[in-house]
């Protein structure tokens, strides 16, 4: 047999995946469209968060949503109630969402008609922080009940977050969570990331979130 | 868990690539895994046999090299590896560094081919 020879590649693995993540966005870009994604762990309050800005956007933005679930769509189902376009991407056994799956959930719909689209990724803090979506602003949420230190445990994904999202913040009293010290765990694995408290049931603090997203969408 | 589609991406390049050399096996694989890249080491090792069972690539070694992460300090005004991913701040002068400069890599270096 002969001896092994050393080949030189060089190639990125998500070469793919970052290609049509380009193009997407560019597409996105060109039709006017700015586009959100969000992330966090199951539970965060992700659905609440995101049926409460839609609403609140509605009357001002022409706003849609996707939505990625492994299996059910009980997610878009509960979002529809917010009244705007709403797609399901079933994503099956896959545990993130890829710049593929948006592109095709895109299919039939006409970009020039929105203004705003956010994509919900599956409950997931590390699988979707290696997958770009084309995505304008990343969002990380995190609830009060997962502890202050979340961001350390998972420093990766909040370091690709453009912004984080405290959510259900009218139970921090009642949990003791340590807003403070929750801001100090999300500086210091992304320095300067700007941070909101809020709570989508009370709706506390949603005034200033989408404050800064009418600043972001009209840039 | 991704690594285990990630690792099938990689073994199909791997294949091409093999073909396009004229080889008949990869017997081992070099890749680089930046600190920030969002795969973890040993579910990718872990991944990497299960993968490779049944493709050219049967049997062969995944060869990684870590790349830290290297942000720029603005006030040192110099590039500086960070001791840890929970810690973005210039380890010399302290400053917050959310500039990066390395430590998103997950790039196939290079295939030991036969
Ligand atoms: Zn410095």
């Amino acid at each position: 047999m002969s001896t092994p020879r050393l080949v030189q590649v060089r190639q990125n693995v998500l070469k793919h995946n970052d290609v049509l993540a380009r193009v997407l966005r560019e597409r996105l870009n060109k039709a006017g469209v700015f586009a959100v994604s969000l992330v966090s762990s199951p539970g965060a309050g992700k659905t609440a968060f995101l049926e409460q800005t839609l609403k609140q956007l509605r009357s001002t933005c022409r706003v849609a949503a996707l939505v990625g679930d492994l299996a059910t769509d009980n997610d878009a189902a509960r979002l529809a109630r917010a009244e705007v376009p709403v797609k399901q991407i079933t994503t099956g056994t896959v545990c993130h969402l890829e710049a593929e799956m948006v592109a095709r959930a895109l299919e039939g719909w006409n970009l020039s008609e929105l203004d705003c689209l956010f994509i919900e990724n599956v409950g997931n803090l590390v699988c979707p922080s290696s997958y770009d979506l084309g995505e304008a602003l990343r969002l990380v949420l995190m609830s009060v009940t997962e502890g202050e230190d979340k961001p350390l445990k998972y420093p990766t994904i909040f370091n690709t977050a453009d912004v984080a999202i405290i959510t259900k913040i009218d139970l921090a009293a009642a949990v003791e969570f340590d807003v403070q010290a929750a801001q100090q765990s999300i500086q210091s694995v992304h320095p300067e990331m700007p941070i909101f408290e809020l709570s989508a049931k009370t709706g506390q603090g949603m005034q200033e979130w989408l404050d800064f997203l009418h600043a972001q969408v009209q840039r | 868990m991704h690594e285990l589609s990630i690792a099938m991406s990689m073994i199909e390049m791997a294949t091409q690539e093999a073909a396009r050399q004229g080889a008949a096996r990869v017997t081992a694989l070099h890749l680089k895994l930046g600190q920030l890249s969002g795969v973890v080491k040993e579910a990718l090792l872990f991944s990497w046999e299960v993968a490779c069972v049944d493709t050219p690539l049967a049997g062969s070694r995944l060869v990684i090299e870590d790349a830290p992460v290297v942000v720029y300090c603005s006030r040192c005004q110099r590039e500086r590896p960070l001791d840890s991913i929970q810690k973005f701040f210039c380890p010399v002068c302290h400053a917050p560094a959310p500039e990066i400069r390395q430590g998103k890599e997950l790039e196939v270096i290079a295939l030991e081919v036969q």
